[in-house]
């Protein structure tokens, strides 16, 4: 486990030593921002809640998210580091681990920097804060979905930019499973019981039964499986491609 | 009982290595072994299997066949309880070039398992042993390439492992920086294990206890610094420089000496390089003959051998094995 925090550590410090930790959270912010007030109508619909804030999370996270996972495994490869750590005293499970852990705290950092949002909404009105702290942590819960999705295509390549345009496009489908745009792809050839499954896997149906303050055991199962099995993935893709 | 095993065994046992990339066969059948106190020079032309074979033995890469053991631990079996008794310097010293050397090293010794005073003690000391003073705070992306190298020593012998890997740890270093490398190996050979990989050849007769060669992944030499030069058609060779013009006669009263299996100069050049059959010392005979025909002679020597000759003759032809030098 020391190994695990070690590289969480070196990670997280990183982020901060590069632009990149800098450039995310403003962006983050200011975006979130925006669209909370402008296409979300914070002020005009009148009702003291955070609704129109985290209805903008999973397109946010959409793009930011690949962009902070792209390097993850990817650069590790290219610099040719993968040697020097795969060869310390650590198993590839605490390597991976250490690395999403890094990223996810990473990312709950900068949703914590969006509380002036949650001050506003509390100076305006009276605020359901346990639905708004449920909501923080389904995003939060959601954010490390997309990062598992970016940490594990992030180790099947050397190119950065493949990897961030490949979990554009695999978190783009999850986000929209369950909608016709994704299931008209699978419906008519696929059997039954996978366009079930590829439905109930929609990051935005699980998010939003979440946002809306009830704890569904399920949604809590569904998005920590779902990163528990994208990360066997990214520790298998580590162990195949770490030589290539 | 994995103790008293880890203290008889070799520290590095290498056993019908093969290592196949799709179709091509990058290692073939390779086995030696290194003890402790030992500087095993590893040889090879580039692409011969030399970083393949140290990526099989630091558990980077999986074995297609065979085994390596270190310190009596299988390596595919138990790979953590080998990663820990090994310092390894990959090929080209990777780092994580945005950190400062101190802050890399502290993560290394952390992932290591040291905390509070010994890891800063550990630190301290690889610092202070790879001679990093100056630089410690800058960023590692910002060294130079010597500097760059001894970040990657200094990560290698952190934990002081009794067993020490490293890939071309002098490449593209100038010399004064490879003299300390080398002073930096010499100095810790006495209680270690050591493989250094390399293509320099000065560099096996500077360090090296024990050399093998490498070539097309097949293992094609493996014996003492010494026993290779001796394998050199020049070894024992007799080169002689006369004053003025070579004496017409010369070149066929030294053919006619027994022992002696070629003359090498002759019209134009100003010496005359006498090659021995098999190898032997001929020296006596050439310096008697000189002196009965009453040669001018300016200076005579005889020559140790050329190791690229050894080397290039080894490496172009694949067929047989040469141990302990024998032909």
């Amino acid at each position: 486990m020391s190994a695990t925090g070690a590289i969480l550590k070196r990670e997280l410090g990183n982020y901060f030593a590069t632009p990149v930790a800098y450039v995310f959270i403003v962006i983050f912010l200011v975006l979130s921002g925006v669209f909370t007030f402008y296409p979300g109508g914070l002020y005009e619909r009148g009702q003291a809640d955070l609704q129109p804030f985290f209805t903008f999370h999973p397109w946010l996270y959409l793009f930011l998210i690949p962009a902070l996972s792209m390097r993850l495994w990817a650069e590790e490869r290219k610099a040719g580091t993968i040697e020097l750590l795969m060869t310390l005293p650590i198993s590839t499970g605490e390597a991976v681990l250490g690395k999403f852990l890094a990223a996810w705290a990473f990312t709950g950092i900068a949703l914590a920097l969006t509380f002036p949002v949650w001050l506003t909404i509390n100076y305006l009105g009276d605020a359901d804060n346990p639905v708004i702290l449920l909501s923080y942590l389904g995003s939060f819960l959601m954010a490390g979905a997309y990062l598992a999705v970016g940490a594990c295509v992030s180790a099947f390549t050397r190119n950065q930019v493949i990897a961030f345009v490949i979990s554009f496009v695999i978190c783009f489908v999850f986000v929209l499973a369950g909608f016709p745009m994704v299931m008209d792809v699978f419906q008519g050839w696929a059997p039954q019981a996978l366009t079930n499954a590829i439905s109930s896997m929609s990051f935005l149906s699980h998010f939003e039964s979440v946002t809306r303050g009830v704890i569904d055991l399920r949604d809590l199962i569904f998005f920590f499986s779902f990163i528990g099995a994208w990360l066997l993935a990214n520790a298998i893709a580590v162990e195949i491609k770490k030589s290539d | 009982m994995t103790r008293v095993a880890a203290e008889t065994a070799a520290a590095i046992e290498v056993t019908s290595l093969c290592k196949d990339f799709g179709a091509f066969t990058a290692v073939r059948d390779v086995s030696f072994e290194v003890r402790s106190g030992e500087v095993l020079g590893f040889l090879g032309p580039n692409g011969a299997g030399k970083s393949t074979t140290m990526k099989m033995i630091t558990g980077f890469l999986a074995p297609t066949r065979g085994q390596v053991q270190v310190a009596g631990f299988d390596v595919s079996r138990q790979p953590l309880e080998v990663k820990r008794r090994i310092g390894y310097l990959p090929e080209g010293a990777p780092a994580y070039d945005d950190m400062t050397a101190t802050a890399f090293l502290e993560f290394i010794a952390r992932i290591r398992g040291y905390r509070g005073r010994e890891r800063r003690e550990r630190v301290a000391a690889a610092i202070d042993r790879a001679n990093l003073g100056s630089v410690v705070h800058k960023p590692i992306e910002t060294l130079s390439k010597g500097f760059k190298r001894r970040v990657g020593l200094a990560q290698a012998i952190l934990h002081d492992p009794p067993i020490l890997i490293m890939d071309e740890p002098t490449d593209g270093l100038d010399p004064n920086q490879k003299h300390e490398v080398r002073e930096l190996i010499r100095e810790m050979a006495r209680d270690k294990a050591i493989l250094i990989s390399t293509h320099i050849l000065e560099e096996v007769d500077a360090i090296c206890d024990r050399a093998i060669i490498i070539a097309h992944g097949t293992l094609l030499f493996d014996g003492t610094p010494q026993q290779l030069v001796a394998m050199s058609s020049l070894h024992n060779a007799v080169r002689i420089c006369f004053e003025g013009e070579i004496p017409a006669a010369a070149e066929t009263s030294l053919r006619r000496l027994d022992e002696v299996a070629d003359v090498i100069g002759g019209t134009g050049a100003d010496h005359l390089t006498v090659l021995p059959g098999n190898g032997v010392s001929i020296v006596r005979q050439v310096t008697h003959l000189a002196r009965d025909e009453g040669w001018q002679i300016e200076e005579l020597f005889v020559e140790a051998g050329q190791l690229d000759e050894v080397f290039r003759r080894i490496t172009t032809r694949t067929e047989t094995v040469h141990r302990g030098g024998e032909l």
